[in-house]
């Protein structure tokens, strides 16, 4: 009796160990969104009262920072440029990545599994490595301060990865499909479009994803390339056009991080257990 | 005529479909779309980089004359350079050494099943899914001299009085810079970390339960020597993250206060493109490069020792 008490009290004490565990994680990994969702609803006489206590609303909520976000910067016209630029890499991340990724797991043999890990290792080279030369380069091709910049650039980061995580889709669907297809008078092009293509669906999503969050949160050549309000993405202009030495502009600024952070975050946690296999395939566990 | 005309294309159409049939040949040409796109946006911007920091080039002489290994010389006597080249390991080795130990309990504890894990696994991961440069904002609204969140629980706790002015004192930037970059990096290697727990043999595990062993002694004989060569891979992999990362010193700090947080890439962003000194400048930011390639060769000879094994 006294043993089988003493069991669950052992268990039950783990049990709140093990909750508080997490909820301290959670509360640092989660507060700064918090305190961005706050912040971006709260008054200012409310937000600038040293007395306050900053977790709660101590006025009534207010709508205004959202409207000056909307009204008064060019917070949406950030936005629409952030698709914009996505979109455009999706587009080109398809055209690199699905017949480099196809070509190195079914055509190139052995040599085809070695090239597809050197680029994936292109992926580990930096923005901040070559981001003066690649200013050089969009500047001599006219493209500097225009969103071609980043369309043109953002590829090199979204190419290698998802080469090699398509890679991994290709070398899951048995080759017999294909085979059964050639026999049947397909060429090898058409067995790829028809029969394996349909096939890697899942991994295409991937990559649309993929390339749409990364161009999202790319910072470094943003800042580089792009010098007018107008054309920057919201990843940049908002850390670097919005944050003012003036105290008073906390609001608008929270609801704008808080709005462009949050989605980009949900279509990266829906990618996220294909991101992580690329990286543990690339380094072990093959 | 107009019948060997005929007859002529039919043929190359064929030889063209039958090349096109053979791996050789649409192996090669499949690929060299993005491989010319690498090597023309990867490769030619490293190679210039490399002349680049040999000349003397700025952005209102954009061909500069042959000056050797000038700028490299110079730029490790300068303070400044030095105070970043230290920075950026003390950055780089404090946050990696505390994430290690923060994603090894994590992914422990996130072993079990529980009700809510979802929702608390999407908030964990919350800083590594979120744009840095949108998130860092909200770190620096944290650190805010007078109206710091931090502060306002300190104060509560009357562990200090006032305010701290975390940015605006050099040990204390220090100390947020790696917060932050120990806040967004340590989800990413929690999750790398689970997926090598989830690879681990369940047989040796068992086995080991029902011979007697304990929490610990499984957790340090068993899981971390069989997940060592996937924890190398998340540390390394956050290593060349953080390392040639500068959004958050940009957002955070600017280098300030008194340009004693600048790391290099930073460095190298106020020389080459903001100062428009474009050789200083890419000779500060290929100092990154030895520690990425180092990087690069670990995590290709893990690679290859897993294989083999």
């Amino acid at each position: 009796m006294t043993a089988s008490t003493g069991a669950l009290l052992r268990k039950a004490g783990l049990r709140t160990g093990h909750a508080a565990l997490l909820s301290a994680f959670v509360v640092f990994t989660a507060t700064p969104f918090a305190w961005m969702l706050i912040t971006a609803f709260k008054r200012d006489s409310d937000l600038y009262n040293p007395n306050n206590n900053p977790l709660w609303f101590n006025e009534p909520p207010t709508l205004a920072h959202w409207d000056y976000v909307l009204n008064r910067t060019p917070f949406v016209q950030w936005l629409a440029n952030t698709a914009l630029v996505g979109l455009a890499v999706i587009v080109i991340t398809l055209l690199l990545a699905v017949p480099a990724a196809y070509a190195l797991s079914r055509l190139l043999g052995s040599w085809g599994e070695r090239l597809g890990i050197a680029i994936f290792l292109v992926y580990l080279v930096p923005p901040t490595l070559l981001f003066i030369p690649m200013a050089r380069v969009i500047s001599s091709l006219g493209l500097q301060n225009t969103l071609w910049s980043l369309i043109v650039v953002y590829p090199t980061i979204t190419v290698p990865f998802s080469t090699w995580l398509l890679m991994g889709f290709f070398k899951s669907i048995p080759r017999d499909l294909e085979e059964a297809a050639l026999i049947d008078g397909c060429s090898r092009l058409g067995a790829m479009a028809r029969v394996v293509l349909p096939l890697v669906v899942p991994g295409l999503i991937t990559v649309v994803i993929f390339s749409f969050t990364l161009s999202a949160q790319e910072f470094i050549y943003g800042l580089t390339f792009v010098t007018s309000t107008a054309v920057k993405t919201v990843s940049v202009g908002v850390p670097q056009d919005m944050v003012r030495g003036d105290i008073f502009f906390w609001g608008p600024l929270m609801a704008s991080a808080f709005t462009a952070s949050v989605p980009v975050a949900v279509l990266y946690y829906l990618v996220l257990d294909r991101f992580v296999q690329g990286f543990t395939t690339a380094g072990a566990f093959k | 005529m107009v019948e060997l005309v005929q007859r002529a294309t039919a043929t190359i159409a064929t030889r063209g479909r039958n090349l096109l049939d053979r791996d050789r040949v649409l192996g090669p040409l499949l690929l060299s779309p993005a491989v010319v796109y690498i090597l023309l946006l990867v490769g030619f911007p490293f190679l210039f980089a490399i002349y680049l920091s040999l000349t003397d080039a700025t952005v209102g002489r954009p061909v500069g004359d042959f000056v050797g290994l000038d700028n490299f010389r110079q730029i490790i006597q300068t303070r400044s350079f030095r105070t970043a080249l230290k920075n950026t390991f003390i950055f780089t080795f404090a946050s990696q050494a505390i994430i290690l130990v923060l994603a090894n309990i994590l992914s422990m504890a996130l072993q079990r099943d529980f009700r809510g894990k979802g929702l608390v696994m999407f908030l964990i991961l919350l800083p590594w899914v979120a744009p840095v440069s949108l998130t860092t904002i909200a770190w620096l609204w944290m650190f805010h001299s007078r109206f710091s969140l931090i502060d306002w629980f300190l104060n509560r706790l009357n562990l200090i009085e006032g305010n701290l002015f975390w940015l605006g004192r050099p040990d204390l930037a220090m100390i947020a810079i790696i917060i932050v970059h120990v806040w967004r990096m340590f989800p990413f290697a929690t999750v790398i970390l689970m997926a090598g727990h989830s690879a681990l043999p369940k047989d040796v595990l068992e086995s080991a339960m029902v011979d007697g062993a304990g929490f610990w002694r499984i957790f340090f004989q068993i899981r971390l020597p069989l997940l060592l060569p996937i924890m190398s891979v998340a540390v390394l992999f956050s290593t060349v993250f953080t390392f040639s990362d500068m959004t958050v010193v940009y957002v955070l700090t600017r280098g300030g206060p008194f340009d004693t947080t600048h790391v290099l890439s930073s460095a190298a962003y106020l020389r080459g493109i903001f100062g428009g000194n474009l050789s200083v400048g890419a000779a500060t930011s290929l100092f990154l490069f030895p520690v990425l390639l180092i990087a690069a060769i670990l995590i290709l000879r893990i690679a290859r020792r897993t294989e083999v094994t």
